[in-house]
C-alpha cells in the first residue's frame, strides 16, 4: 500500500486564470469585486481593466467569467465585438487617427497614408521599437476642425504632416 | 483696478486647438504684470473657427478675441485686452457677432455663456425652472405637454417625444428606465458634445424630469468612450446635483427619487441604435434587438424605457419652463421648436449653429459658413452622417426639415452637415460608406453584414472597368436589398450615400484606368 504522501495530488479545482501575472490578476480581481454588483456589470469591468492595464489580457477572460456567472465565449464575444477593447498590450502610447468623414473632407486619407507611412505599421499595429500603436477612431467630435486625432485621451485639432510628426516625436519621449 | 474675469473655453475642441495653453499663458502673463485677473473655463460658443476664443468682461458686456494662441496673449496684454482694447484679433461684442447674433438659441442658450460646473450660475441663468414646473403637474401633464411642443427625437429618427414617453408612463412596471444616448457616432456631429460639456446640468434636468413624468426613478447616461472630456464634466456635474438634492431619493424635498449614473461605450457605431445600446448597457455584445417590443414597453433589464437623444432630453426644461406652446412656435411644418446644426469638414466658419427649422442649406453654407475652407467650390455635403445622403449644389435650397429630407431622398439625422470641396472622389466616398458598415455591422441580420462586404467589392470591380453596366445594376440592386432587407437602420441606409454618390456623381464612377487593382 502507498503511503499518503506519495500520492499524485490531481488538483479538480485548478486556480482559474492561472497564467495572469500578479498585477495583472490584482487588476482583474480588484474590477470584479468592486463593480461585479452593478447591473450590467461586464463593460465597466472590461473598462476598468483596460484602464489599469492598457488591454484586456485573453486569460483573464476564464476569471471575468466565474466572477460574473457567464460563460467564457460570452466574455469573449463581448471583448471582440468592441473596437475599443483589446486583448494584447499596446504601444507606450496609443495614437487615434479620425477616419470619417468630416476628417476626410480635409485631408484624413493623405494624414492616415503619412501615419502608417512614417511608423512604418498599418491601423492596430505597434512600432517596432514599441512606443505608438496607431489605432483608426470614427469620429472624435471635433469635425469643424479637422482632421483630428487622440493621444490617450487628449484630442488634437487641425493635424497636418507636420504636426503629427511632431506628436510622434514627443510621444516617442513620453514614459 | 478691479479684477476682471476672463473665459477661456474648456470645450474639448477648443482644447483641441490650445486653449488649455492660452488659459495658462493668460493666468502667467496675468501674474508676471500684476493684473487681477479670474480666468474662467466655459463651454464653447460654438464659433470653431475662432477657437480659441477668448472673451473678457467690460463694462460693455462681454468682448471677443480669437483665435487667440499661447504665443498671442503677451501681444493681448500688451494692448490692454483686460479692459476691452483694439487688437487685430478683437471681434468685438462676443453676443453682437452675426453668426452668433442670429441663432435661436433655446437648447444652448447657456452654453458658452457660463461656468457649466457651477450649480448656482446655472440656477441665475433660468436652469431647474423646468423641473420646478414639473413638479407641480401630474405626470400626464408633463407628457402632454411635451407632445404639445413638437419635439421630435433629435437622435436621428425623429420619433415624437411625447409619444414615446406616453408609452413609458402607461406601461406596468415595477421598476422604469430613462436612458440617454450620447453614442453620439455621426460625423459630423458634436452637438451632444458640446451640451454635455457646456452644460450638463440641463441634461440632468431634462432626465430628471423624464423621470418624473414617466415614473422612472433611475437614469442611465450611455456615453462613447471617445468623449472623455463630456464624461469628467458629467460626473463632476452629477455629484454636485446629488449634494444639493437635485438628483437622489428625494428631488428637492418632493419625494420623488431620481439616481443617474453615466455608462461608457467601447468604439460601436450600432450602439447608438437604441436597442442595441440597451444591450450593451445590459453588458452584451451591441446586437440590435427585433421591435417589437418596443423599449417603451420592454426596454433596458426587461423594463419600460424611455430612450432619448442628449439634444431631445436637454430641450425638455425649456418646454416645461416656458410652456409647450413658445417651443413650437419655432419651426415648420410638423419639424418644431429649434435644431443645433453642426457645419462641419470642408468650411471656413464651421461651429453650432442653433436655429428654428426652415433655413435652407444655401444659407447655412454661404451666409455662416462662408463658403468652403479651401476656398474651392463645394460640390456635396453629406447630411445627416455616414448613412446620409451626398447633395449636390441643385439640392441646397432644400429647407432644413425633416419632410423636405426625405422628399429628396435624404435625411436630417442628427443636424450635423459635412461640406466637400470639388477635390472629392465621390466613389471613394461610396465605397467608404459600403466598408464603414462592414466595419461597423453587428452581424445579426444578413444584408447589412454580407451586403456591405459585397457592396465593397462591386465597387471596386465598378470602378475598374469590368461589365461598368451590370456592376451598377448589381450595386443598385444590391442597395435595394440592403434598404428593405436590412433590421435597422445601418444597413437600411446605408444605401443612401451610395445611391446618391451614384445618381448625383456619376461621372466620378467612369474616369477610372482599367489597370487600377481591386481592393
Amino acid at each position: 500500500m502507498t503511503s499518503r504522501s506519495q500520492r499524485r495530488v490531481i488538483p479538480v479545482k485548478p486556480q482559474r486564470s492561472a497564467n495572469l501575472s500578479a498585477v495583472e490578476r490584482e487588476a482583474v480581481q480588484s474590477a470584479c469585486t468592486q463593480l461585479k454588483a452593478l447591473p450590467g456589470a461586464l463593460l465597466p469591468i472590461l473598462h476598468a481593466v483596460q484602464d489599469k492595464l492598457g488591454f484586456i489580457p485573453k486569460d483573464a477572460v476564464e476569471l471575468i467569467a466565474a466572477e460574473l456567472n457567464l460563460s467564457r465565449a460570452e466574455v469573449h464575444g463581448v471583448i471582440s465585438f468592441y473596437h475599443y477593447f483589446r486583448s494584447d498590450k499596446p504601444g507606450r502610447q496609443v495614437l487615434r487617427l479620425c477616419r470619417a468623414e468630416a476628417c476626410q473632407a480635409v485631408g484624413a486619407r493623405a494624414l492616415e497614408s503619412h501615419a502608417k507611412r512614417t511608423l512604418g505599421v498599418d491601423y492596430h499595429g505597434t512600432t517596432a521599437d514599441g512606443a505608438i500603436t496607431l489605432e483608426p477612431v470614427y469620429c472624435l467630435g471635433n469635425c469643424a476642425s479637422g482632421p483630428s486625432m487622440m493621444q490617450g485621451d487628449r484630442l488634437i485639432g487641425r493635424v497636418s504632416e507636420s504636426r503629427f510628426d511632431d506628436i510622434v516625436a514627443r510621444a516617442r519621449r513620453e514614459k | 483696478m478691479s479684477r476682471v474675469t476672463i473665459y477661456v473655453p474648456g470645450d474639448a475642441a477648443a482644447a483641441a486647438v490650445g486653449a488649455d495653453e492660452t488659459a495658462n499663458a493668460i493666468t502667467d502673463e496675468a501674474r508676471r504684470r500684476g493684473a487681477d485677473v479670474l480666468v474662467v473655463r466655459n463651454g464653447s460658443r460654438g464659433l470653431l473657427w475662432l477657437e480659441p476664443l477668448v472673451e473678457v468682461e467690460t463694462p460693455l458686456g462681454r468682448v471677443a478675441y480669437g483665435p487667440v494662441d499661447a504665443a498671442a496673449v503677451a501681444g493681448l496684454f500688451d494692448a490692454g485686452f483686460t479692459s476691452g482694447g483694439r487688437h487685430p484679433l478683437y471681434h468685438g461684442p462676443t453676443a453682437e457677432i452675426p453668426y452668433l447674433k442670429n441663432q435661436e438659441r433655446l437648447t444652448f442658450a447657456r452654453v458658452g455663456l457660463i461656468d457649466p460646473q457651477n450649480i448656482d450660475e446655472y440656477l441665475r441663468h433660468g436652469g431647474y425652472r423646468g423641473l420646478r414646473a414639473g413638479l407641480q403637474m401630474a405626470p400626464a401633464a408633463i407628457v402632454e405637454c411635451v407632445t404639445a411642443s413638437g419635439l421630435r427625437g433629435r437622435g436621428g429618427a425623429a420619433f415624437p417625444a411625447g409619444i414615446k414617453w406616453k408609452t413609458a408612463l402607461g406601461a406596468a412596471g415595477d421598476q422604469k428606465f430613462i436612458v440617454c444616448n450620447a453614442d453620439e457616432g455621426d460625423s459630423g456631429t458634436f452637438s451632444d458634445r458640446m451640451l454635455m460639456e457646456g452644460d450638463p446640468f440641463v441634461l440632468i434636468e431634462g432626465m430628471t424630469i423624464a423621470g418624473i413624468a414617466t415614473g422612472a426613478t433611475r437614469g442611465y447616461i450611455y456615453l462613447r468612450f471617445e468623449y472623455p472630456h463630456a464624461h469628467r464634466a458629467l460626473n463632476r456635474a452629477i455629484s454636485t446635483a446629488y449634494a444639493r438634492g437635485y438628483l437622489g431619493a428625494d428631488v428637492q424635498q418632493s419625494g420623488r427619487r431620481f439616481d443617474l449614473e453615466v455608462r461608457l461605450g467601447a468604439g460601436a457605431y450600432i450602439c447608438g441604435e437604441e436597442t442595441s445600446l440597451l444591450e450593451s448597457l445590459e453588458g452584451k455584445r451591441g446586437q440590435v434587438r427585433f421591435k417589437p417590443p418596443l423599449p417603451a414597453i420592454q426596454g433596458l433589464f426587461g423594463k419600460p424605457t424611455v430612450i432619448n437623444n442628449v439634444i431631445t432630453l436637454a430641450s425638455v426644461p425649456i418646454i416645461l419652463d416656458r410652456g409647450a406652446e413658445h417651443y413650437r412656435n419655432f419651426g415648420m411644418g410638423r419639424s418644431r421648436g429649434t435644431l443645433p446644426i453642426q457645419l462641419t469638414g470642408n468650411i471656413k466658419c464651421g461651429g453650432l449653429v442653433e436655429k428654428a427649422f426652415g433655413l435652407t442649406l444655401r444659407e447655412l453654407l454661404y451666409d455662416y459658413g462662408g463658403g468652403s475652407l479651401s476656398g474651392r467650390p463645394i460640390k456635396a455635403v453629406q447630411v445627416g452622417g455616414p448613412l446620409g445622403a451626398y447633395l449636390p449644389e441643385s439640392q441646397f435650397d432644400t429647407k432644413l426639415d425633416y419632410e423636405a429630407f426625405a422628399d429628396i431622398q435624404g435625411m436630417l439625422g442628427h443636424g450635423g452637415i459635412v461640406v466637400f470641396d470639388d477635390t472629392v472622389d465621390m466613389a471613394a466616398q461610396a465605397r467608404y460608406a459600403m466598408e464603414f458598415c462592414a466595419i461597423e455591422s453587428c452581424g445579426k441580420c444578413t444584408p447589412c453584414r454580407i451586403g456591405s462586404t459585397r457592396g465593397v467589392e462591386v465597387i471596386d470591380r465598378l470602378l475598374n472597368g469590368e461589365n461598368a453596366a451590370e456592376q451598377e445594376a448589381l450595386l443598385r440592386d444590391l442597395c435595394e436589398t440592403m434598404t428593405y432587407g436590412s433590421l435597422c437602420a445601418l444597413g437600411g441606409l446605408t444605401p443612401y450615400p451610395v445611391r446618391s454618390a451614384l445618381n448625383h456623381f456619376p461621372e466620378d464612377f467612369r474616369r477610372r484606368t482599367p489597370a487600377r487593382a481591386p481592393g
